[in-house]
């Protein structure tokens, strides 16, 4: 029975050992969204291409992503092609203009294309907090019911798309 | 040599004013300061994760800061500002987490730990104090 006892800190170190384990390699920037299984948070937005403000009345009624971008964001020109590409195959997707300037994000659509079906301007950044939003490119995805059910940060890719697409319906 | 020293504080000096520059904001009361500063200090930045806001210079941090600024001029408590953000960006956003029951053990673990030790500690002196009396 005595000797039971002595194993208990080899026990503790194995079980410890095992936890430690199966958290390596995990991503430590990843931070779960607080949005995820709530609607589209209101909004009163000005849309970028057609000066006339937007709610959350005029969003697809389909699933989609919602894509917080900017000229400013250097991650976003890496990002930007493949939206492009994403769009060609029937992809709906929301942009989001975030903290830019108007000139400025007509001039990158011009140059680079557009892939998105509507475009809000978030000038102020204040969409952006009630989202979450940590920084740019990030990308929400919101299921057929409006519900937020994914939240991506950082640029999509064809490495992640899949990922993505798994929640896209 | 009173001369140079003078010159090296207004040198000093000189560069003081610019990093004051940096963020100037205005309070209605010394309280809504205070409570400011302790709030930004409380919030964890979520971009820069092991900072809070007060230190984070990043742009998310600096909307955020702006963010607490307005709602306590508005006279949200501090109650309802921290509730603000966790319902954006979750209990992440707190250095201090609430204590519900995934934050227990966090919370309680290092005591009951503790009580652990101590209920060891006595059944060793126990046992030690009966081998001494039964070897005499």
């Amino acid at each position: 029975m005595r000797k039971i006892l002595l194993f208990i800190p080899l026990f503790v170190f194995l079980i410890l050992g095992v936890f430690f384990y199966l958290q390596l390699g995990k991503d430590t920037q990843y931070m779960p969204s607080a949005l995820i299984g709530k609607n589209v948070p209101n909004f009163k937005l000005v849309s970028l291409e057609t000066d006339q403000v937007l709610t959350q009345a005029d969003l697809p009624k389909r699933a989609y992503l919602i894509n917080f971008w900017g000229t400013w964001c250097p991650a976003c020109h890496i990002e930007h092609p493949f939206l492009v590409e994403l769009a060609e195959q029937g992809v709906i997707l929301v942009g989001v203009d975030y903290k830019d300037e108007k000139a400025l994000a007509e001039q990158w659509l011009v140059e680079k294309g557009n892939p998105y079906t509507m475009i809000l301007m978030d000038e102020l950044g204040h969409f952006g907090v009630d989202l979450g939003v940590t920084g740019a490119p990030e990308t929400f995805v919101v299921n057929r019911a409006g519900q937020i059910v994914y939240r991506h940060q950082g640029p999509i890719s064809a490495e992640n798309w899949p990922e993505i697409r798994g929640y896209l319906q | 040599m009173t001369s140079l020293k003078v010159l090296f504080i207004w040198f000093v000096l000189a560069f003081s004013v610019s990093s004051m520059a940096d963020e100037i904001i205005q309070f209605s009361s010394p309280l809504n300061k205070t409570r400011y500063q302790s709030l930004i200090e409380e919030l964890r930045c979520p971009k820069c994760q092991n900072q809070n806001l007060a230190d984070s210079a990043s742009g998310i941090a600096v909307d955020l800061r702006e963010q607490v600024h307005q709602m306590i001029e508005n006279r949200k408590t501090d109650q309802e500002i921290i509730e603000y953000m966790v319902a954006r960006y979750g209990e992440f956003v707190l250095y201090r987490p609430q204590q519900s029951s995934a934050t227990f053990l966090l919370w309680y673990g290092p005591f009951i730990l503790l009580g652990l030790g101590l209920v060891a500690f006595v059944l060793v002196l126990r046992a030690n104090r009966r081998k001494r009396e039964a070897s005499l």
